[in-house]
């Protein structure tokens, strides 16, 4: 019997494992996918947002500017990449300053700290390539970017450190109410527990209905995205909104972490909670808002382009609390824009929960720090050759565009809850999220999963898990 | 009587300029070949309408070496374009031992055409 | 500068065009010569072109391509030219100095007088293609399938359908169907192959594959591991036509969808590119804007056939010694002007972009492209407005590579000669 389970290992979960380890316990998280951050907190804008649009006295509000203020020090704790540089609202017709102003002020209302407008001059030597309209833009210095993948992983791997299990490829089928607390029915057996976080992102509304008769409805919100070459990366140096008008709402134009350039999304509701497919249309549409707000982006240097589901709650607020009608069973639904920011806050606040029903001790032991994998291109060439004689696959480059070196992947996979597949080590290292999109290292990656990840053989190695084998057979086997 | 003269259009695979040949047949004699700029077009029609052949490049399993599980192979001359599956076939369980040089014969004679496979790989 | 390796000439890539510059530089007499591979074994790209047709131009037999690798390690080897393999160069400064890593010599750097670029190219990736639908496992570049094929000895699919028909689509149309794959069709975006004759028949016709041109995926569908793509014909601006979406059942979506100079390296020490091949523009000794600088191969345009990669690269490495001798010996720096040579009317680029008279060979080979099919036009060359060359050709395409020969006394006998063009006319 656990004390607390946690169904999915997105940041939402994976905030609330790692606050929960603080505490003496037995915690496990039940992940469907074969690895952490494989739904929405993978396929997103990777924004940390500075809090001045969600309504005033809302929770989302609340947990935004909270996130936001956490992430800074939380970065430097578990070493993943993030960057406040700061986002610009751009107007670009002078009829909706109102609208600015609003933003303004529901932002300083929410206690966004340093908001302020910035005229056309001045917008303009921040940004060059802004939007010829551009006529003045609201800029808040403490937005940010960060990389997603990291942040889930690093939340993960540091609960997983200081004691929660996680358990992959296991999917809740049901949830039963007990005398002592819940017994979750999954494919891989039962798992009985005193409590239950609901992290479950676009499924946390089927979660949430296997126990409780209070009605939530989740909408799976399709966004569509470019991400463009890093030679694009410095189009812009700050995350660019435009101001929703009468066309609707634009898309973003942001740097991020890793220097590349990403435009998007769209917003379509959608019916597959699985539907991450992209569409000839909303890439289209992605292409067309582009300018709104930036000129000249260079879409031809388009890498890739992705989509993502945002877990869209019928109210658009954040459902963080226990359910009335099952003591112990504490929601984190409706986990949209700006979850990914408020991550932090929320995994804070449901592991709050949890502690106040179970009266959890803290652990002496907790250690709250993590090292992320190794970037030898940031040693000094000293460094990194006095690295080399000791770990030779320092010196060996697997990934060509991104220069990621055998080192790295190695790390990857025997890290605590390590890379199985080969997206699983793309989002820790990047390999193969370069220009050439794996062309080259893919094979090369593969043949290490093999080599490195035990009873795995070359032909098991997967994509992302379960059924995504790479490889069918072998030569003429068939023949 | 009833004629039987056809004309057959061909792309020369000779070499890259994959010259347009246009061969006149009467029945299965070739009577007329145009269009092709070397004597290799010349010859590669003549063949391609009576008794079309190929190179046939393939791979086959290695042992003896780690680091190269199989290597490249090819007819050392080209075969009938019919026994093509055939010879891949004839290739599915031989396994060469290491080591190999360019140019071993991997098998003799494959399918009966009087033509071996041989390494194009060393390993 | 002691703590940096030395050498005379740095090759960047040691596949077919850094194994040719690299023995033809040997055999210009430079003995200071360093070719920097980053796989494990030299021969780059051809070690996995296991099919023949490599070699008629240059060795007048039909090869493999690792033969007709093999037989320039084999240059290099008796050359005893140095050669560093699984090393990854990681920067080129605009003073030459080469900065790579190695598992045995770790981080290092090396002065050279004159570095060779040849560093091939890559695939256009699927996210570049713009093709929406899911991202599931079984989609590969169709030189990521060959190297599993032909070197790791797997299968990536059973049921396959391949978009583009480049060289590379074409050639493993034939080979998966050999290794007891079923390719279902190839799709072809422009109205053309962008692959050469031969393969079509070789590879496509024989095996009864068919190719259709102007279609192009418009959905991909799988979760996890493809399970079919939608086909659709496009009109001339290359846009689906709405209604003629055809579903086929696949595992396996290959693209071939052309290739890319790979020129990272090259764009950030400062050599300007052509946007037209998205490789370095040369002069007429291959070398770039970078002096001392040479580019050969497909990191310099992307070419149809090793032969004239082989070729190239020998012109690269001989210039890039002469370079070498020349420097600190004042007489070799006869400064004149380089003529431009225009790509005009039908032809989208050449190699080279300028010429210096007082610097080419007797004869010059101008490589270049057409942009779209052309039948019974003729190539003409113009010094200034005289025309100097006008030759018949049936067909010229996209996917066939072109060449003409300038004449050095030609150009010398031109009175103030500003301009070479080369152009398609009619008549």
């Amino acid at each position: 019997m656990y004390d607390a389970v946690i169904i999915g290992a997105g940041v939402s979960g994976s905030a609330a494992a790692r606050e929960l380890s603080r505490f003496r316990g037995n915690f496990c998280v039940l992940e469907k996918e074969e690895d952490v951050c494989c739904g929405t907190s993978k396929a997103n804008s990777a924004i940390v947002h500075a809090g001045f649009d969600a309504p005033e006295g809302s929770l989302m509000a609340e947990l935004n500017v909270e996130g936001n203020r956490m992430m800074g020090e939380l970065s430097e704790e578990l070493d993943f990449p993030f960057q406040r540089i700061g986002s610009l609202v751009i107007c670009t017709d002078e009829s909706d300053r109102g609208k600015l102003q609003e933003l303004l002020e529901r932002g300083r209302a929410n206690g966004v700290p340093d908001l302020r407008i910035v005229e056309r001059e001045e917008l303009r030597k921040m940004e060059p390539n802004v939007s010829d309209d551009a006529v003045a833009a609201l800029y808040a210095p403490t937005g940010g970017i960060v990389c997603p993948f990291l942040l889930n992983i690093a939340m993960a791997e540091n609960a997983a450190v200081n004691g929660v299990e996680f358990r992959f490829n296991t999917k809740v089928n049901g949830i039963e109410k007990t005398e002592k607390g819940f017994c979750l029915h999954t494919n891989n057996g039962d798992v009985s527990a005193r409590t239950v976080v609901n992290a479950a992102g676009v499924y946390a509304d089927v979660i949430h209905g296997m126990v409780s008769r209070e009605k939530i409805h989740i909408t799976p919100r399709k966004g569509e995205y470019y991400l463009l070459d890093k030679s694009a990366g410095k189009h812009v140096s700050h995350t660019i909104f435009s101001l929703p008008t009468k066309m609707g709402k634009g898309v973003l134009v942001t740097p991020t972490v890793h220097g590349n350039l990403l435009v998007g999304p769209t917003a379509v509701d959608i019916e597959d909670r699985e539907g991450v497919n992209t569409t000839a249309s909303g890439l289209a549409e992605v292409a067309a808002k582009a300018s709104g707000s930036v000129k000249n982006v260079p879409l031809r240097s388009v890498i890739t382009s992705f989509a993502g589901l945002r877990a869209h709650e019928d109210r658009h607020e954040f459902i963080v609390r226990e359910a009335e009608d099952a003591p112990g069973f504490v929601d984190c639904a409706g986990i949209e824009s700006p979850g990914l920011t408020a991550s932090p806050a929320i995994g804070k606040r449901a592991a709050s929960i949890i502690r106040g029903i179970l009266h959890l001790e803290s652990d002496p032991e907790f250690c709250g720090t993590r090292k992320g994998i190794l970037n030898p291109s940031r040693l000094s060439k000293e460094e990194r050759n006095e690295l080399i004689r000791k770990h030779p696959e320092y010196g060996t480059i697997i990934c060509r565009c991104e220069s990621i070196s055998e080192g790295e992947i190695l790390d990857a996979i025997h890290r605590p809850l390590g890379a199985k597949s080969l997206d699983g080590v793309k989002r820790r290292v990047r390999a193969g999220m370069g220009r050439c999109q794996a062309g080259f290292c893919s094979p090369k990656v593969m043949e290490i999963l093999a080599r490195e990840v035990p009873g795995l053989r070359m032909d098991q190695v997967t994509k992302s898990g379960g059924a995504s084998g790479l490889i069918v057979g072998t030569d003429k086997d068939r023949l | 009587m009833e004629s039987s003269m056809e004309k057959r259009e061909l792309t020369c695979i000779g070499c890259p300029m994959g010259c347009q040949i246009t061969v006149e047949m009467d029945g299965k004699e070739v009577k007329d070949i145009q269009g092709y700029t070397c004597k290799r077009g010349k010859i590669y029609a003549q063949k391609e309408v009576t008794n079309p052949t190929r190179i046939v490049t393939s791979t086959v399993r290695v042992t003896g070496n780690p680091e190269v599980p199989v290597i490249s192979v090819k007819t050392a001359q080209d075969i009938p374009k019919a026994e093509i599956f055939d010879c891949v076939r004839a290739l599915k369980n031989v396994t060469a031992v290491s080591p190999v040089k360019i140019g071993d014969v991997i098998l003799h004679d494959v399918c009966g055409t009087g033509v071996d496979v041989i390494a194009t790989k060393s390993a | 500068m002691s703590e940096y390796k030395q050498a005379d000439i740095v090759i960047i890539g040691g596949g077919p065009a850094g194994l040719a510059a690299a023995a033809a530089a040997r055999d210009a007499g430079e003995d200071s010569i360093l070719i920097l591979e980053r796989d494990s074994r030299l021969g780059g790209i051809l070690n996995q072109c296991i099919h023949n047709g490599f070699g008629l131009h240059t060795f007048e037999e039909e090869l493999t391509g690792p033969e007709y690798a093999q037989r320039f390690i084999d240059m290099v080897e008796e050359r005893k030219t140095d050669y560093k393999l699984n090393t990854m160069v990681l920067s080129i400064g605009r003073d030459k100095v080469v900065t790579a890593m190695n598992r045995e010599d770790g981080l290092f750097q090396v002065q050279a007088k004159a570095v060779i670029l040849a560093m091939g190219c890559r695939e256009r990736p699927r996210g570049a293609l713009n093709i929406p639908g899911y991202r599931p496992a079984g989609i590969f570049t169709a030189g990521t399938a060959q190297r599993l094929v032909n070197i790791e000895g797997y299968l990536p699919g059973r049921e396959i359908v391949i978009l583009g028909s480049g060289d590379i689509g074409l050639i493993m149309a034939r080979r998966m169907t050999l290794e007891g794959a079923k390719v279902k069709v190839v799709a072809e975006l422009m109205p053309y192959s962008g692959g050469l004759k031969r393969n079509i028949v070789q590879c496509l016709n024989d095996f009864n594959i068919p190719l259709k041109l102007s279609h192009t995926v418009v959905d991909i569908r799988g979760k996890k591991r493809v399970e079919g793509v939608t086909i659709a014909q496009v009109d001339s601006h290359g846009k689906p036509i709405p209604g003629t979406e055809e579903d086929y059942t696949c595992d396996t979506l290959l693209l071939s969808c052309g290739l890319i100079p790979e020129n990272e390296l090259s764009a950030q020490m400062g050599v300007e590119m052509n946007p037209v091949t998205k490789g370095p523009m040369v002069n007429e000794s291959l070398e770039t804007n970078v002096e001392g600088v040479f580019a050969c191969g497909n990191v310099l345009h992307v070419h149809d056939l090793v032969d004239f990669v082989s070729e190239e690269a020998e012109n690269a490495g001989r210039n890039a010694v002469k370079y070498v001798r020349a420097m600190g010996c004042p007489e070799g720096g006869k400064k004149t002007e380089a003529v431009p040579v225009l790509a005009t009317d039908g032809v989208r680029y050449t190699v080279p972009v300028c010429v210096r008279p007082d610097y080419m060979d007797d004869r010059l080979i101008v490589r270049f492209r057409v942009g779209n099919v052309y039948r019974d036009h003729y190539i003409a060359v113009y010094l200034n407005d005289e025309r100097i060359l006008h030759r018949k050709r049936q067909i010229l395409a996209p996917g066939e590579m072109e060449q003409v020969i300038l004449d050095r006394e030609k150009l010398r006998n031109v009175p103030d000669l500003r301009q070479i063009r080369v152009c398609l006319e009619k008549d």
